[in-house]
Parts: C-alpha cells; sequence; structure tokens
C-alpha cells in the first residue's frame, strides 16, 4: 500500500515536472504529426523545430531527421504516426542504455562526490540526496566542501538539519581539501555509511579550479581506496549545448560516473540530456523536479519518454 | 566565451574564400553553416531563422567589392547584422529621480543574481552612490547570509531582515530603512524562481508596484539555452523588464542566449558577468561582443583591463630604466605582478585577436604557477642581488633555489631569460614599454 502510494507519487510528480516539456516538445509533435495525413518536408521541418527548441542540439537533431527519412525511403514508415513511434524509440532507446539508478550498499563506506558548474543546484541536490538515501535507511554524512562562495556552508548545513543528517564542515575559505580530508579521516573510523561531498560550483574551463577538484578526489582515494565510489555531475536542463562541453570537460579531468539533471519542473525541456547519453554515455542517475526535499527522483527512460510522448491531453 | 562559434566561423569563411563573387549557391552553404553554427551556439531557433534571411538578402545582390574576398564581405555582414541584434550602442543604469533609487534583480534560481547584486554594487559605489543591498530571498538556505558576507566586504549598506518571512514587507522596511540611512541607491536581490510559478510571480508584482524599481534587470545565465526567450518573456511580460545582466561570461558557453534576449524581447544587455571577483562585471559592448563571435578578438576589453592594471608611474621610471638599460630583477618583479593583475593569462590570451585560431596555443595553456615560480625565485634573492645580477654566483644560486622552493636549474633559467631580455631591451629605446604590452617575454 505504502508502496503503492509512493509510486503513484513518482510518476505524478515526474509528469507534472515533465508535463511543460510534454507540452512544448511532444504534444506539439504529436499534434503535428497525428494532424497530418501524409510525410511531407513541412512535417519534417516542423519536427526539427521541435527538436533543436528543446535543446536536442542542431547536428544530433539533423541526424535523427535525416534517419528517419531514410527509413521512409525505404517505406520503413508508411505513416506519421509510425514515424512518431520510430522516434519515440530512437530517443528512448539511447535513454534506456544510459538509466542507471544509484543502488547504494549497506555493508560498507560509500563515498559520494557531487560537483557542477556554478547556479547548477549541487547544494539542493546533495541535501536532497541526504534525505533519500536516509529514507533508504542509510547513515548519512554531508561534507561541506564549498568553502568558496559565501554562506555554502551554511546553506549545507540547513540541509543537513532538513534531512536528519551529519554534517562535516569547517570555517569559510578553509582549504576544502582539508574538510575532505577530515571527513575521510571520521568516516574510516565509524560504521558504514553514506558520504557526500558538496563541492563549489566550477566552470570547467577553470583549469586551476579543476585542478582543484582533482585534489580532492585523489585525497579522497588517498584516505579511502575506492573512493570515492560516485562522481556525480549535476546539470541545470535550462543549460543549452554547453552542457555537453561541461559534461567532457569534468569527465575528462575527474571521470564523471554519473549525471543528475535538476530543474525539470520549469519550461526547459533538458533535451540535451540525449545528446549526452548519447556522446558520453554517462549513465543517468536523478532528475530533480522541484524545491522541496523529496523532489529527486531516480531517472527512469521509460517515464521520461512516455511523459513526453503522452498523449492525452 | 563564443570560442566555438568563432572557430566554427572561422572555417566556414575559409571555404568562401577564393569563390569569384558572392552569388545564391555559395552564400548559401555559407549560411547553412552559420546557421548550424549559431544554433549550436544556443541562438534561438526563430532569431537564427530572422538571421539569416537578412544577411542573405543584404547578401544577394549585393555588388561584390574589389578590394575584399567574397568571404570577408560576408562576414562584414554578419557582422554588422550581429552588431544591430545585440543593440548599437552600450546602456547604462538609470536610476530615476527618487531617493533612493530602486534596481530589481530577478531570473531563474542559479542564475547568479546574488554574486551579481554585490558586482552591481560595487559598479554603483563605484560612481560615488552609497549603496544598500537588501535580500528578499526567504526560501533558498542561506541565501540572506550569502548577500551580507559578500556585501559586506565591499563595504556596502545591508539590510537586516532578522525575524522576518515576508519578502514584500522585508523590501519596504529595507527602502526605508535606506532612505533614514542616506542612500542613493538599492539594489534588491530576489528570489530564484521559475517564470511558470504564479504564487512566485505574483510576489514579484507585488514588489514592483510596493517599490517602484528605477530598473527591473533579469539576469541570464549564458550557458542557458533556447528556452532562455521563453523564461525572459514571460519575466517581461508580467513584470516589465528594463535590462539584461548575462553572467558566467568567463565559461565557453557560446552565449547565444545573449542574442536571443536582445532580439526577442529588445532589452538592452546591459552588463556582461565574468568571474567570481566581485569586479568582474563588465558593461556590456554590443560591438566588442559581434567582434567576438567572429574571432575578431576582444582587443578594447583587453586595454581596458591593461590600462586598470598598470600603474602608469611605474611605468614612466621603467620607460627611463629601459632607455638606460638599467632594468634591474626588481623591475622585472613589478612587471610581473602587473600582468598577474590583469586576470587569468588564460582569460587574458582569448581576447587577444587570432589567438583562437592558433590550435597549439589551446594545448599550451599559459601556467600561472610558472609566474609564482619565478616571482618566488625574485623574491627570495636579496635587494642587492635584485640590482645586480651579476653578483649572483653559485652559491648565492643555490640559496635562492632553496629560499624558493625551486631548483638551480630553475634559478639559471629565469637568469637567462633576464640576461636575454635586457639585451631585447637594448634594442627598442623608444617605446620599450609598448613592446613588452604586447607580450614580448622571453619566456
Amino acid at each position: 500500500m505504502e508502496e503503492k502510494n509512493e509510486k503513484k507519487g513518482f510518476f505524478e510528480r515526474l509528469k507534472s515536472g515533465l508535463s511543460k516539456t510534454r507540452k512544448l516538445l511532444m504534444t506539439d509533435v504529436d499534434d503535428i504529426i497525428l494532424g497530418s495525413k501524409q510525410i511531407d518536408q513541412a512535417l519534417f521541418d516542423e519536427l526539427e523545430e521541435r527538436l533543436i527548441v528543446a535543446d536536442v542540439g542542431p547536428s544530433f537533431t539533423a541526424e535523427l531527421i535525416e534517419s528517419l527519412r531514410e527509413k521512409v525511403k525505404r517505406k520503413e514508415l508508411s505513416s506519421p504516426e509510425i514515424l512518431r513511434t520510430a522516434l519515440r524509440e530512437t530517443m528512448r532507446d539511447i535513454l534506456l542504455k544510459n538509466e542507471a539508478p544509484l543502488v547504494i550498499p549497506h555493508d560498507k563506506i560509500y563515498t559520494i562526490m557531487a560537483v557542477g558548474v556554478n547556479g547548477s543546484g549541487k547544494t539542493t541536490t546533495t541535501g536532497k540526496m541526504a534525505h533519500n538515501f536516509k529514507e533508504e535507511g542509510h547513515q548519512v554524512t554531508l561534507v561541506a566542501a564549498d568553502t568558496f562562495r559565501a554562506a555554502a556552508v551554511e546553506q549545507l548545513d540547513l540541509w543537513a538539519k532538513r534531512a536528519g543528517v551529519k554534517i562535516v564542515r569547517q570555517a569559510e575559505n578553509a582549504d576544502p581539501a582539508a574538510v575532505v580530508y577530515d571527513a575521510m579521516r571520521i568516516a574510516r573510523e565509524g560504521k558504514p555509511e553514506v558520504i557526500i561531498v558538496d563541492t563549489a560550483g566550477r566552470l570547467h574551463t577553470k583549469t586551476n579550479l579543476m585542478e582543484e577538484l582533482k585534489k580532492m578526489k585523489r585525497i579522497m582515494e588517498r584516505e579511502m581506496p575506492g573512493a570515492p565510489d560516485e562522481v556525480l555531475l549535476v546539470l541545470d536542463a535550462t543549460t543549452g549545448q554547453n552542457a555537453i562541453a561541461q559534461a567532457r570537460m569534468f569527465q575528462d579531468a575527474i571521470g564523471v560516473t554519473g549525471l543528475i539533471l535538476t530543474k525539470l519542473d520549469g519550461t526547459s525541456k533538458g533535451g540535451v540530456v540525449v545528446r549526452i547519453a548519447k556522446e558520453l554515455g554517462i549513465p543517468l542517475r536523478y532528475i530533480g523536479v522541484g524545491e522541496k526535499i523529496d523532489d529527486l527522483q531516480p531517472f527512469r527512460a521509460e517515464a521520461f519518454v512516455d511523459a513526453l510522448f503522452e498523449t492525452n491531453h | 566565451m563564443f570560442e566555438n562559434l568563432s572557430d566554427k566561423l572561422d572555417v566556414i569563411f575559409r571555404k568562401l574564400k577564393g569563390k569569384g563573387r558572392l552569388d545564391e549557391e555559395n552564400i548559401q552553404s555559407a549560411l547553412r553553416e552559420i546557421r548550424i553554427a549559431l544554433l549550436e551556439a544556443d541562438v534561438n531557433f526563430r532569431v537564427v531563422r530572422d538571421f539569416i534571411e537578412e544577411v542573405k538578402q543584404r547578401a544577394v545582390g549585393q555588388e561584390v567589392i574589389e578590394s575584399i574576398t567574397p568571404g570577408q564581405q560576408v562576414v562584414k555582414i554578419v557582422h554588422e547584422r550581429l552588431i544591430e541584434l545585440m543593440g548599437t550602442t552600450t546602456s547604462q543604469l538609470r536610476f530615476g529621480g527618487r531617493i533612493p533609487a530602486p534596481i530589481m534583480l530577478v531570473g531563474l534560481q542559479g542564475c547568479g543574481k546574488t554574486t551579481t547584486a554585490v558586482k552591481l554594487a560595487r559598479h554603483v559605489a563605484a560612481g560615488n552612490k552609497r549603496v544598500y543591498l537588501v535580500s528578499a530571498d526567504v526560501y533558498r538556505p542561506a541565501a540572506m547570509e550569502q548577500l551580507k558576507v559578500m556585501g559586506e566586504k565591499i563595504g556596502a549598506g545591508i539590510f537586516d531582515a532578522a525575524g522576518l518571512t515576508d519578502p514584500v514587507e522585508i523590501c519596504r522596511l529595507a527602502v526605508e530603512e535606506a532612505r533614514r540611512g542616506g542612500y542613493e541607491v538599492i539594489i534588491v536581490d530576489t528570489a530564484g524562481r521559475l517564470a511558470i510559478d504564479a504564487p512566485m510571480m505574483e510576489e514579484l508584482k507585488k514588489i514592483k508596484s510596493l517599490i517602484i524599481p528605477a530598473e527591473i534587470l533579469f539576469v541570464a545565465d549564458a550557458m542557458t539555452g533556447q528556452d532562455a526567450v521563453n523564461v525572459a518573456g514571460r519575466f517581461d511580460e508580467l513584470l516589465g523588464i528594463d535590462g539584461v545582466i548575462m553572467t558566467k561570461m568567463d565559461g565557453d558557453a557560446r552565449g547565444g542566449a545573449a542574442l536571443s534576449l536582445r532580439a526577442v524581447i529588445g532589452k538592452p544587455i546591459k552588463f556582461a558577468g565574468a568571474g567570481e571577483k566581485i569586479d568582474a562585471l563588465e558593461v556590456f559592448h554590443p560591438e566588442r561582443m559581434a567582434s567576438r563571435i567572429l574571432g575578431m578578438g576582444d582587443v578594447l576589453t583587453l586595454v581596458e583591463k591593461a590600462k586598470e592594471a598598470v600603474d602608469l608611474k611605474q611605468q614612466k621610471e621603467l620607460e627611463k630604466k629601459l632607455r638606460k638599460n638599467e632594468f634591474t630583477l626588481e623591475d622585472l618583479r613589478t612587471q610581473m605582478n602587473q600582468i598577474s593583475k590583469m586576470g587569468p593569462l588564460e582569460d587574458v590570451i582569448g581576447m587577444l585577436p587570432g589567438m583562437k585560431k592558433i590550435k597549439a596555443l589551446k594545448e599550451m595553456k599559459p601556467d600561472e604557477r610558472e609566474l609564482v615560480r619565478l616571482g618566488a625565485i625574485i623574491d627570495s634573492m636579496t635587494p642587492v642581488e635584485r640590482r645586480n645580477y651579476l653578483i649572483i654566483d653559485g652559491s648565492r644560486r643555490k640559496r635562492i633555489a632553496r629560499g624558493s622552493g625551486t631548483t638551480v636549474q630553475e634559478v639559471n633559467t629565469l637568469l637567462k631569460n633576464y640576461v636575454e631580455m635586457r639585451k631585447l631591451m637594448k634594442r627598442f629605446t623608444k617605446g620599450g614599454i609598448k613592446s613588452l604590452r604586447r607580450g614580448n617575454f622571453p619566456f
């Protein structure tokens, strides 16, 4: 019963979070496709616009459209409805390959680093993760390694209180690597738990700041072999094609093991994530659909695409 | 910023070069490439469509100018149109007649409002106005604390909203407080919100009708995708936006949103935020931005940065010394300090024209730590050594290496370079500093 409610809650939340996306992206596509009796240039043009406006990106859109055209030529797609299904399946398959919810073991210390550019929602997401993991029965400690942004430590501290978890912190402007070191020392002595390191936002182009991140990771590895278990890139769904550069450069610098797409409750479509999935193959972990503490949901390709393509409106 | 777009246009126009004249066909292929580049840059789909149409109409049928190549001709047309799109003049802040003049910042979550509020306060304070800051963000944990900590650093007045939970009430009291305190400008930092969040937008409307801002500025992240126009359009519709501030311009986002916002909502972009330091807010210059998009470099900004960083008096003295060939290691140290004051070397190099074309430079990132090491070596010398390098013998070199945490080889290299530099300087008796400014460092 409990689980059923939760499930309903999840889909409802996901749907409502994506409703605008759906409306702007795919419902319109449905309208267009279902509205036209035959496959013609106007249909392809409209599809192209919809995909680009959803931040799927011009080259990738061209690729998708081209493959649809080929199939039409080979008479594999005979009607707009079948074309629609084909487009949907192509996008779903790409996402499905990368759908990988985080499974955290209960019998070991599990370390997570949250990284990303400024304002992508790292601290909020870290707070939400703490809440989720605690609900799953884990002990959780947050590590305030954003010692740069004014009051960031304070912000994380308030999230720790909301989620009812511990926090390791030092003064503002402390060396973030030192905070991480502290946290790892404390963790080593204790019981199995989840350690989430909230790092300062940094543009992926800032060499010195990326070096700082590498240093933090090195210290985690040194103090606890195998750490960090997870490096999560937090990406704002409003971001356009620069998201690719972000993902690639964080990937190259410290090795990203998962992606969290935040702010999906807005009007932005987050279409760039399909391109990231295809080009970089980064596992898709969570989506953020609001500001409440339980507004972080596992990424589900099927549900994501279902919500995108849903026709009853 | 815009670096990749510049790269792309470079490639496109290289393809155009060598064609005899502009015709429908060769324009078409260039336009297709420009279209993709602009879309990759996140310029809004419709803005791109209009842009391409306009450029095409201007280009085709235009007389071919003998002196330039067709490629250059298209660059010129694209460049002009880009400037038109982003506005042809630099916009300043308007304060209106009331005191304190309220300036309100609005935007999505995480776009950089709070940082921008403080940078803007510093900008206003630099114009000799007393600035007051207030945060109306009662939602994000520690948002007020963030504004307070940063605001205190620049010495602005800050409203203490302790115990208050209503953003509208906070703004009302803050304006009163600012008036009492004799402040001339009050900057209101609001909570980030979605444009479709009706109650939250209603809250902004209430604040607006209460404080009647001289300016409502929309803060937009340069990395924003296609949706930028919808969000800004909605804010504009509900509130009436007077201008835009682009943030995070120091990244490699091509910043197409800047073009889109200007074209779609027709409001000027007033400032550009490019860095996490409190002084990294620049007045937005459309013509510079257009040049930058086209890979012509942002020379003017660089010159301004250099002007700020370089102490004129020191320069004159140095110039005198150079003429007499008295350039000491101490002077070298001064020069290095001034270079580091200009900001991260990567930023500086990115502004130079043509630099984007040199692929090798991308891999050869200027190492700022190298500068620090060189500085440390010079700092480890005695004043006498710095004034007369000839006395630095083997044992002195060893001591300097130890003192600076470097190696004797590094000390040797520095001295060798320094000597070469002196020789180089002998050659230009006049305008020596100017050449130095052009970056003719021997290392």
